[in-house]
């Protein structure tokens, strides 16, 4: 859906003005030695689709948040240039002046609702724009249509699923009659579907409203084939804005759906499934069905698994999370749990972990049963990495939270060199985080290691080195059980998926079997390739070479 | 349905606030029973009452009576009476002269305990019967314009309760996690700061969130005029304060309540008045005062002037002084306004029946 008639036209008529102008935009952080961004210049115009794609680091979200005035009005720091938005000055409009001219949603929206009722969240900017009633009530009747919120008007907002939240938090911001949204990382916390919900809306507001979308987003196989033009910014401290294919013939970040086209040298770069399956019958044609791939660990005959559930049954309160699962992980296994937000990922892992005692049935973990042992025993069994890592973090440095494991600093060292002892571990990105906390939890050596949602905030290098991580761990003869929405990776390690869906196991195989079985969980190189089944860009790279 | 079938948040407050109201003005324990059942029975019949607010606020009740008792049982009282256990008695240094710990313990000195732990559970319900039957923050919509940014900051710090009990838990996990015990003081103070950490971390995402959706935008008001009427209205709330509890007391001349209750109702209705004027926030259907909202208040209210009317008809029925241990009568008409209380919660259980029309008007 790329369309680069947009900008030519736009090009075309110079009397139109730009939604968002930066005129040689400097930032830097206070006590920071460099900007993180540098004389970035560039203009957006209405109806128009923005990724905003680059490293973590790269100021992505500093830039976002320069939009609306947070930054430099909230955060603190010096902002030479200007930024312009619907011909206002953020020098002198901090956000609140101009609400009613952009939307910012952050990367967790129910840390930004203010009321406790979807409708009153809808009316909270109008009331403060001072809207007259009869106004307010028509323009959230309209938001509801067209989010397709209307029967959660009611509902209260810890009660939403994350997609419905993400869209009750773009309504929030439209009500108040907005021509620029700014989204930072909208899909990153959502299942497969969900983020495809978000997706469309947004793509609606652009097609039907004309209105001016800036997004960031790591996931780019997610985003890339609505963006009209792509803002890359290559982390040193410049932004480039491009036309799509433009961009990522040169983007070393980049969703598979590139790298294939790359590895096959179509040209121009194709960037969505459609247009990546009709440069892709060659291909086909060349590829045998199946790529060759090491076989899955046997089954131990008559030996215990590592890991073995036995009819697990977890409620909270009244809510049954868990129906009678049944699980066996054998060593050297890389399971992914796949599965809407709420099937009962988490819940799994936590009684995995021994967090929670079994409401009945059984789970043991190398021979033992994890709730019953205390917390120093059960660390050498098993360990998890939550989905939130800075919650284990207690120290003021890195080298404080690894003090007393003697191999955390070695781990650390092999896994990201780059992070210094004496940064602050809350001060790290998502990314070194969660490096951290893996650091920390390896170093317990223990045969069963879980991760929660591990790929949130991390951009494709940072995915990679966990991908090898996680696969090493294998070879070494442990087993990893990962929660994940992230078919892609799923796709490059996991030799098993598992896929829940309101408490049970509804799939249960080897990762090629069950991800190409249904569209909503097949990775993109997949559904390029379908009906083959080849799931990563690594395997037709062997395959080309070899053949 | 959430929004309360309608009924006005401010409706439940006054009722919780007169029931609260009634019983400060009794240590009667069968009274203080019959209210606390009261303040139960309407929070189980309501709906959308959310019922584990209270079931939060019954649990500090329990350990606030548990605490008050414990008291009774290591201070104990001077007074003779009917001893119910003998614990060794421990010499005081005469500095606190009248203080004895150990010694006899008597049933009367434990009634004495009982009845006052009883009166602040009462008052700890009440409270927890109106954040679960209307939510603070609902309330905070009603307040006026002039006082909103202090409502905002009430609000904040109430909804940042919960969050630092998710908060709590996570890190609690987060330990176990780490293969460390969660248990003793020192590894509860190094779990405090991730918590911390967190909540404060929230707490600024939220306010860069308001900040971003308008909140605080001003309409070409002068600052100085603004100060003044929001002084005005926190004067006016303070002196009401002041009044009422004057009013409440026994032994309080209420020759000086009643002019002050007068000139701080005056002072908020002039400082709503001129901060209306040049409020810039209009509201998103605002809660009506409906017939049934002025029956929840009037239950509420006939609770407190019951129990003071009985003051006035039975002395002594609403303080039994325990010496001599007799069972404590209970004023009839005490009793009918806690029913009074008990039925126009039971009015209110039922949704509104009003079309929910459009509500035109602005603060």
């Amino acid at each position: 859906m790329t369309r680069p008639d947009v900008a030519a036209r736009r090009a075309a008529d110079p009397g139109h003005p730009p939604v968002v102008e930066f005129r040689q935009v400097t930032m830097t952080y206070p006590d920071a030695d460099a900007p993180v961004l540098r004389d970035v210049s560039f203009e957006l115009g209405e109806g128009e689709l923005i990724l905003v794609v680059g490293p973590t680091g790269a100021g992505k979200s500093t830039l976002l948040s320069a939009i609306n005035g947070l930054v430099p009005h909230f955060t603190g720091g010096r902002l030479d240039g200007q930024v312009i938005v619907a011909g206002r000055d953020t020098r002198t409009h901090p956000p609140r002046e101009l609400a009613d001219v952009v939307g910012y949603v952050g990367q967790d929206p129910a840390a930004g609702f203010v009321t406790e009722v979807v409708e009153d969240e809808l009316a909270y900017a109008m009331e403060w724009l001072g809207l007259p009633p009869t106004v307010m009530r028509r323009r959230v009747e309209d938001v509801l249509d067209l989010l397709d919120l209307a029967r959660l008007r009611g509902r209260r907002l810890d009660e939403l699923s994350g997609g419905e939240q993400q869209r009750v938090a773009i309504g929030s911001v439209l009500t108040a009659g907005v021509r620029v949204l700014v989204l930072d990382e909208p899909t990153s916390a959502l299942d497969p579907p969900a983020a495809e919900e978000v997706l469309a809306v947004l793509t609606r507001l652009v097609h039907d409203l004309g209105l001016t979308v800036v997004i960031a987003e790591h996931r780019l196989e997610r985003v890339i084939q609505y963006a009209d033009r792509i803002l890359r910014l290559p982390g040193d401290g410049s932004a480039v804005l491009d036309e799509p294919s433009a961009a990522m013939a040169v983007s070393p970040l980049a969703p598979p759906v590139v790298h294939l086209a790359r590895l096959a040298g179509w040209h121009p770069v194709p960037l969505s499934i459609r247009e990546a399956r009709r440069y892709a019958a060659r291909l086909r044609a060349t590829l045998p069905p199946n790529p060759s791939r090491p076989t899955a660990p046997s089954r131990s005959l008559g030996g215990e698994p590592l890991v073995a559930v036995r009819d697990l049954v977890a409620r909270y309160g009244t809510t049954t999370a868990l129906r009678h699962v049944n699980l066996r992980v054998e060593r050297g296994e890389v399971v992914a749990l796949m599965g809407r937000n709420g099937s009962g990922k988490t819940t799994l892992l936590t009684h995995l972990a021994g967090l929670r005692p079994p409401a009945r049935g059984e789970v043991i973990v190398d021979g033992v049963r994890p709730h019953r042992l205390r917390p120093v025993e059960a660390v050498r069994h098993v360990t998890l990495v939550p989905a939130e890592p800075s919650d284990l973090f207690v120290a003021d440095s890195v080298a404080g939270e690894l003090r007393g494991l003697p191999r955390g600093r070695e781990l650390l060292r092999s896994l990201a060199p780059e992070i210094a002892d004496t940064a602050h571990p809350r001060d790290l990105s998502a990314g070194g985080q969660l490096l951290l906390a893996l650091a920390i939890m390896l170093s317990y050596d223990a045969p069963l290691l879980l991760l929660d949602e591990p790929t949130r905030g991390l951009d494709y290098a940072a995915k990679e080195r966990l991908a090898a991580i996680l696969r090493a761990r294998a070879e070494a003869g442990r087993a990893v059980v990962l929660a994940t929405h992230d078919v892609e990776l799923a796709a490059e390690v996991a030799t098993r998926t598992v896929v829940l869906a309101d408490g049970e196991v509804v799939a249960d195989g080897p990762t090629a079997e069950v991800v190409t079985a249904t569209p909503a969980f097949a990775p993109q190189v997949a559904r390029i390739l379908h009906p083959l089944r080849w799931l990563t860009v690594g395997e037709v790279r062997e395959a080309l070479e070899a053949g | 349905m959430s929004r309360d079938g309608g009924l006005h948040p401010g409706a439940w407050w006054v009722w919780a606030l007169g029931l609260a109201a009634a019983a400060s003005r009794t240590t009667n324990p069968l009274l203080l029973l019959l209210l606390a059942s009261v303040i139960v029975f309407a929070v189980v019949v309501h709906p959308s009452a959310r019922r584990t607010v209270l079931g939060f606020f019954a649990r500090i009740a329990a350990v606030v009576l548990a605490l008050r008792l414990a008291l009774a049982v290591v201070f104990t009282s001077p007074f003779p009476g009917h001893t119910v256990v003998r614990l060794p008695s421990v010499p005081v240094p005469s500095v606190f002269a009248g203080l004895r710990i150990g010694g006899p313990v008597t049933a009367e000195s434990l009634l004495a305990a009982l009845d006052g732990g009883m009166q602040l559970a009462v008052l700890l319900l009440a409270a927890g019967a109106a954040s679960a039957l209307a939510d603070p923050r609902s309330l905070l919509r009603c307040l006026p314009a002039a006082l909103y940014e202090v409502g905002v900051a009430v609000s904040i710090a109430v909804a940042l309760a919960p969050q630092f009990a998710t908060a709590a838990r996570r890190v609690r996990e987060a330990r176990r996690l780490r293969g460390e015990a969660g248990r003793g003081p020192v590894v509860w103070l190094r779990a405090a700061l991730p918590v911390l950490h967190g909540a404060l971390e929230r707490s600024i995402d939220l306010a860069a969130a308001m900040d971003a959706r308008g909140f605080g935008r001003r309409g070409p008001v002068r600052p100085w005029r603004r100060h003044v009427v929001t002084a005005a209205l926190v004067v006016a709330l303070l002196a009401c304060a002041a009044a009422t509890y004057g009013l409440l007391s026994p032994g309080f001349r209420s020759s000086v309540s009643l002019p002050l209750l007068a000139a701080g109702v005056g002072l908020a209705a002039a400082g709503m008045i001129v901060g209306r004027r040049d409020a810039v926030r209009s509201r998103y259907r605002p809660p009506r005062w409906t017939p049934r909202a002025w029956l929840v208040a009037a239950g509420g209210a006939a609770a407190v002037v019951s129990v003071v009317l009985a003051g006035h008809l039975t002395p002594g029925s609403l303080t039994p002084t325990g010496y001599p241990l007799t069972w404590p009568q209970v004023p009839t008409v005490a009793v009918a306004g806690a029913l009074g209380a008990a039925l126009s919660a039971l009015s209110a259980g039922t949704p509104d029946t009003v079309p929910r029309t459009l509500r035109a008007g602005t603060p």
